[in-house]
């Protein structure tokens, strides 16, 4: 293991030790019962035994699949909208004011009425995915091409790149940086989003689901190890996708500087 | 005969309203495979010059002609390097940016390697094609930038103030390189810059251009024979002929 990598080891360490001891004191502190606030020495073996039993493993899936694929259409979507409200003006005119009026209401305030449209179960949830992450890529692309610096444009307008080529070959990679933090943002809204979708309109699957059928049997410490799984995942995805994705590209071409992990 | 005719360039545009004359009939020539030094301080219109002979900008009166073809617009007739070190591609590697030209003009894949391999030795960078412009340093950018504003073998090479932000000594050391380059190519020159020194030690010709508006003031013949000598008399006697013309 190389030195930077054990450093960024350690400083992980130090910080979830202390967020852990910071939460034993208040657990065990007696400001609420303990059966609502489980001390480690609870929420540990409920993780334990979600593991066990395989429900966790599924649970997961379930979320997964859902934010994956409300993910993956936001960005099919979002992606190519950003794009051409950076390029035409027509489609900034159009797409802008839509964005503005649609873009900050909660994903949240929409699980009613996706209830009542596409039913109980995964495409509500898909559907609320979808909702919260594509502004994010709509927004990020749009500036990223409006962004791309004037003088790769101009140098390869002087090499006879024009119109597509030129889009292509200098507007989407200098984009690339803006759209890789669209991505991340729409992570993070997409955690949100399906989270309180499954609260609401999954049916028995999802980590979302788990939180809030435990409140039912005051199973905080199985909440609570719900939670730490939803942390993990974040965590998980921001090292083993974002940061990988960042360092073999932008990273690698100086164009951002890497995260010191 | 010129390769390279300007004849009564001017342009003015609109500042609030008012009409400025950023160039007022600005004519000369450059020959083939001369090099020529455009001088004058900031403000005299010499980079809008530049973007008229490299088609960015349409003067509002006047014609620049290449091999006796009036220009309209930007060309591969053209290679252009600007001061800024950012003009590379950063996700691309020295070797794919000399190839960008080349790639836009169809050349096929092989024979783009090929040149762009070629152009890469020029410039002393084959040992760094696979380096990305962020790992380069300013000089060595700036020799990418060349090999790729030659690769796709334009007939004229325009430079803005190339060198303007490297440090002095890698700006000395960077000039003798661009002679050398210069002797191999044979390409006609137009090399901005309000460095007279640089100037003197570069061009067989200085255009000497003068602001409000910009206006060629004179133009004055370097006869000296290179490697030339920044230290000699003939050389300073010309860098002060061409200061007083400024003042």
């Amino acid at each position: 293991m190389s030195r930077a990598s054990a450093r960024s080891l350690l400083g992980a360490l130090a910080s979830v030790v202390a967020a852990a001891a910071v939460w034993e004191v208040f657990a065990r502190s007696g400001v609420f019962s303990t059966a609502l606030t489980p001390s480690l020495a609870a929420i540990v073996p409920a993780l334990g035994r979600m593991i066990a039993d395989g429900t966790l493993v599924l649970h997961t899936l379930y979320t997964l699949y859902r934010i994956l694929l409300g993910l993956a259409l936001a960005a099919v979507i979002g992606i190519p909208i950003g794009m051409l409200m950076g390029r035409f003006g027509w489609a900034e005119r159009f797409v802008l004011p839509l964005v503005s009026v649609l873009s900050p209401i909660p994903s949240l305030a929409w699980v009613p009425i996706f209830i009542l449209w596409f039913g109980l179960g995964d495409a509500a949830s898909i559907a609320l995915v979808l909702y919260a992450a594509t502004f994010p890529f709509i927004l990020n692309t749009w500036t990223g091409v409006r962004s791309v610096n004037r003088i790769w444009i101009r140098a390869a307008e002087a090499m006879g790149a024009e119109r597509g080529r030129l889009f292509r070959k200098i507007v989407l990679p200098g984009a690339l940086p803006f759209v890789i933090a669209g991505a991340r943002q729409a992570f993070a809204r997409s955690w949100i989003a399906v989270v309180g979708g499954e609260m609401i309109a999954a049916t028995n699957w999802g980590l979302g689901w788990v939180i809030f059928d435990s409140k039912e049997y005051l199973n905080a410490d199985v909440m609570l190890a719900t939670l730490l799984v939803i942390g993990l995942l974040g965590l998980g995805f921001e090292r083993l996708v974002f940061q990988l994705m960042e360092r073999r590209t932008v990273g690698r071409w100086g164009m951002v500087r890497t995260a010191r992990t | 005969m010129s390769h390279l005719e300007l004849r009564q360039i001017t342009y003015v545009y609109d500042a609030t309203g008012r009409e400025v004359a950023a160039l007022q009939d600005v004519t000369f020539g450059v020959a083939a495979s001369e090099f020529v030094c455009v001088v004058g301080r900031s403000g005299c219109g010499k980079t809008t010059l530049l973007n008229i002979l490299a088609g960015f900008l349409g003067p509002t009166r006047g014609e620049v002609r290449i091999g006796g073809k009036p220009v309209t617009g930007k060309g591969l007739d053209r290679g252009i390097v600007f001061q800024d070190f950012a003009q590379l591609f950063p996700w691309r590697t020295a070797q794919r940016n000399v190839e960008f030209g080349l790639e836009m003009k169809g050349v096929p894949r092989a024979e783009r390697v090929e040149t762009a391999r070629s152009f890469l030795r020029l410039v002393g960078l084959e040992a760094f094609a696979g380096a990305y412009p962020h790992e380069l340093s300013g000089g060595m950018q700036q020799r990418a930038a060349i090999a790729r504003a030659l690769a796709y073998n334009p007939s004229v090479l325009l430079m803005d103030e190339p060198f303007a932000a490297l440090d002095a000594l890698t700006r000395d050391e960077m000039q003798r390189f661009l002679v050398d380059v210069w002797r191999e190519t044979r390409k006609t020159v137009v090399y901005v810059t309000h460095n007279v020194a640089e100037a003197v030690y570069l061009a067989d010709r200085i255009v000497v251009l003068t602001p409000h508006p910009g206006t060629v003031r004179a133009e004055v013949k370097v006869p000296l024979p290179r490697p030339r000598d920044p230290l000699s008399g003939e050389f300073v006697e010309a860098q002060r002929r061409v200061l007083e013309l400024l003042r």
